[in-house]
């Protein structure tokens, strides 16, 4: 475990080095949630009855996307890691006496909140402060915000296993390319990064909640802006723990079996 | 003729020290240094000569040759290359110029080397006769033929290297920067570059200017060796100079690290 | 001239030498403006007009937008991965060489995949212009190429401006993203519907509105006819960006790395 947590320090202040991105970062979570919000408030405007939620539920849930936004984006690949699969330079990795699924797994989590935690400050405050309906709502019930922590735990292992995922697909497909294309895309779409899943049209919402995606932020940040009322959260977040489960297992399976295959050829 | 008088140049470096707490100071302040890379820097290289020029990394050897190329402009000091200043007016300066940087390509990855050349031709605008004849020339020379068709990213190191030779010598520059251009080459290839080297300076009476960690090569070719440490030259000679300083009955590469030990670089 | 397509050549052909790679991004690049078109259709056909704009009028809209900033970012593409150009020192080479500094780097990398967007771009103005969104005079036909081609000519100078930065930081910097993705992503609806705050900013200080709002408000006959020459006007934002750039080999020269 001491291991995984010293990788984990690394990752942090390798990202805490980039201080002017950080900075930068922060304040452009800040302009681009402001744009969504005012693009969102023309609609609002035009006709608040087709309103899926509050105009304040959706300003809440838009600069929390923001300020978790490393936790969530599924474009940001490590590509050390497919560089090393795809070159079979990952064969040197069995020198480490580590298992190398928990390694990635660990550079997953530590990079997504080194960054999260650099940027989610300034924008929750900031947010916090603008007045009401615009601005992040964060007076929630305790209980409701306890299990807004769990969603965003299990959010993080669906995100990152579906990360892993796709890395020991590596192993045994020659270009991963299509994958990520695929993926990233979907992502944008059935997880509610471009548009939250309630404002999708019926029948389409419902097939895009059962995708891994609408695992991801979706659940956390619908929780935490009360979308979705806490007697329906078990059944969403019982979701969640099926694909985190699926996914890990299958990372884990495709990665064992393609380091078999990596040492057999050679590297 | 290149000329350098006085030329100092510092480096403004960010400090950071280690450790988590000081990551998270150096979110709000930052420190600085300052690293002077040379110190009032003179030489002269007459036409024609094969000029060494080496001491241990950092020690000021690409900052010159930065300089010299017109890339840097340095803090003080005056330097001729041809008899133009080589940061004021830079297009005529570098196009009698030729530098290869052994770690460093330059040629497009992807297309046959030959493609890289004609491009080249384009923008150095070479004429076409005195295209085909340098080009016919470096081909015989270095033994390019077959390698002028295929993609660079396909070619060795070694075969690689000539090429890069062969692309910055293309618009008949009469001063050549060499960058460590043996590095990681294979003793066949590296005895090829050096024997080209030679072949280039007598044919054509090219000024070469060479930095490199390699003894060998300072032996096989260079006339003249400048030792420069900290940013300061430290003795200006030829290798027979280098070893009796050094005394006893030293290779140069033993020589050169003796000095490196005396001088405290 | 003569040069410049020669590199294009080269770069295409490079790009093709990976040839399912280079349709892969063709079809990344494609599904993310396709999504975010999506967005605008599934919003739209809930709420069924914003701000007074249709959907097919915002596809217009879209399509101008798609258009300028692929050209942008395919031609411009040496300049928008400016910064990998520094930390490679690719920008020492190309200081060894005897052509224009700003003429090399755009030389240096090119992006043939953004032509996909570029066609896709022109497939929805196709539709757009034939689902009468606009009722077309040779003018308004003319003043849809300004704003084409004077918003990739903006797009350029924001890049330019970034490459700047990058002098000074050798990092890229993240908050200049919302100038650079940023349009693409917001400028599929008209900037007016962000507000008149936001409307100045990108009227005065970065003139995207120059090339999108106004002049739209010309084709959909809902503002005055020298709206459309707007676009000309934009390219004002083209001399500082130039200056920012002087300043910033300056600095390099000075530096190093």
């Amino acid at each position: 475990m001491k291991k995984y947590w010293s990788f984990f320090k690394m990752r942090l202040m390798a990202c805490l080095q980039y201080r002017a991105a950080a900075l930068a970062g922060m304040s452009t979570q800040l302009v681009w949630g402001g744009m969504e919000i005012l693009l969102y408030r023309a609609f609002w405007l035009e006709n608040p009855e087709r309103f899926p939620m509050g105009m304040e539920a959706l300003s809440t849930y838009i600069w929390l996307q923001q300020a978790f936004l490393a936790l969530f984006v599924i474009w940001d690949w490590d590509y050390d890691i497919l560089k090393s699969v795809k070159e079979g330079s990952v064969a040197y990795e069995l020198l480490r006496p580590t298992n190398l699924y928990g390694m990635w797994m660990a550079k997953c989590l530590g990079t997504r909140l080194a960054r999260a935690f650099l940027r989610m400050i300034p924008v929750i405050v900031v947010s916090s402060l603008i007045p009401a309906p615009y601005g992040l709502r964060l007076r929630i019930p305790p209980e409701t915000f306890g299990v807004f922590l769990l969603a965003m735990a299990l959010m993080l292992l669906v995100v990152c296993g579906y990360s892993m995922f796709v890395y020991a697909l590596t192993f045994h497909v020659t270009d991963p390319n299509g994958v990520m294309v695929l993926s990233v895309a979907a992502a944008d779409l059935l997880g509610g990064a471009i548009v939250p899943l309630p404002f999708l049209p019926e029948g389409f919402r419902q097939f895009a909640a059962l995708t891994p995606f609408a695992s991801m932020q979706n659940v956390p940040l619908r929780i935490f802006n009360g979308n979705i009322p806490l007697s329906e959260a078990p059944g969403v977040m019982g979701l969640q723990v099926f694909w985190a489960v699926a996914l890990l297992a299958v990372g884990c399976g495709l990665t064992r079996s393609g380091l078999r295959r990596a040492v057999i050829m050679g590297g | 003729m290149i000329e350098m008088k006085g030329i100092c140049k510092t480096y403004r470096v960010r400090r950071r020290e280690a450790g988590l707490g000081n990551a998270l100071k150096s979110l709000f302040s930052q420190e600085y240094t300052e690293i002077p890379a040379l110190q009032s820097m003179s030489f002269t290289v007459p036409d024609g000569q094969i000029l060494g020029y080496i001491g241990p990394n950092g020690a000021g050897k690409s900052t010159t040759i930065k300089i010299l190329s017109g890339i840097l402009r340095p803090d003080g000091g005056t330097c001729t290359v041809n008899g133009l200043t080589p940061w004021e007016r830079r297009r005529e300066h570098v196009s009698h110029l030729g530098v290869v940087f052994g770690q460093r390509s330059q040629l497009w990855w992807d297309v046959p080397v030959m493609e890289s050349f004609q491009l080249l031709r384009d923008i150095y605008r070479v004429p076409a006769g005195t295209f085909q004849e340098n080009l016919d020339r470096l081909t015989a020379l270095l033994d390019l033929g077959d390698l002028l068709k295929t993609p660079a990213r396909m070619l060795s190191l070694g075969q690689r290297m000539r090429c890069e030779i062969a692309a910055a010598l293309l618009h008949g520059p009469n001063v050549l920067f060499l960058d460590e251009p043996t590095i990681g080459l294979d003793a066949v290839s590296k005895l090829k570059v050096r024997e080209f080297i030679l072949e280039q300076n007598r044919l054509c009476g090219t000024t070469v200017l060479l930095t490199t960690h390699d003894m060998q090569d300072i032996d096989a070719l260079c006339s003249r060796v400048l030792l420069i440490g900290k940013g300061q030259l430290l003795l200006d000679g030829d290798t027979a100079q280098i070893r009796a300083m050094a005394g006893e009955n030293l290779s140069t590469e033993e020589s050169v690290a003796d000095l490196y030990r005396r001088f405290g670089i | 001239m003569k040069l410049y397509l020669k590199f294009l050549s080269i770069h295409i052909r490079s790009a093709m030498t990976y040839r399912a790679s280079f349709f892969l991004s063709c079809l990344g690049h494609l599904l993310i403006t396709t999504n975010v078109f999506l967005s605008v259709v599934f919003l739209l056909g809930r709420f069924g007009t914003v701000g007074g704009y249709t959907l097919s009028q915002l596809s217009l809209c879209y399509a101008v937008i798609l258009a300028a900033t692929s050209l942008a970012e395919c031609f411009g593409r040496g300049i928008d991965a400016f910064g990998r150009i520094l930390s490679e020192a690719q920008f020492d080479r190309i200081m060894l060489r005897p052509r224009p500094l700003l003429f090399q780097v755009l030389c240096q990398d090119m992006k043939p995949t953004m032509l996909a967007r570029v066609l896709q771009a022109v497939a929805m103005l196709v539709w757009a212009i034939g689902s009468g969104a606009v009722s077309w005079t040779p003018a308004k036909g003319l003043v849809l190429a300004l704003m084409i081609f004077c918003g990739a000519a903006v797009f350029f100078g924001v890049y330019l401006i970034n490459a700047c930065v990058t002098f000074f930081t050798l990092e890229h910097i993240e908050a200049l993203n919302i100038f650079m993705d940023g349009p693409r992503e917001y400028g599929k609806y008209p900037f007016g519907i962000y507000g008149k705050p936001v409307l100045l900013v990108l009227t005065f200080l970065v003139p995207l509105a120059l090339v999108q709002h106004w002049p739209l408000q010309y084709l959909f006959d809902r503002g005055p006819s020298w709206y459309g020459l707007l676009p000309i006007a934009s390219l004002l934002f083209l001399i500082p960006c130039g200056l920012l750039w002087r300043l910033g080999v300056r600095h390099y020269r000075s530096t190093g790395s």
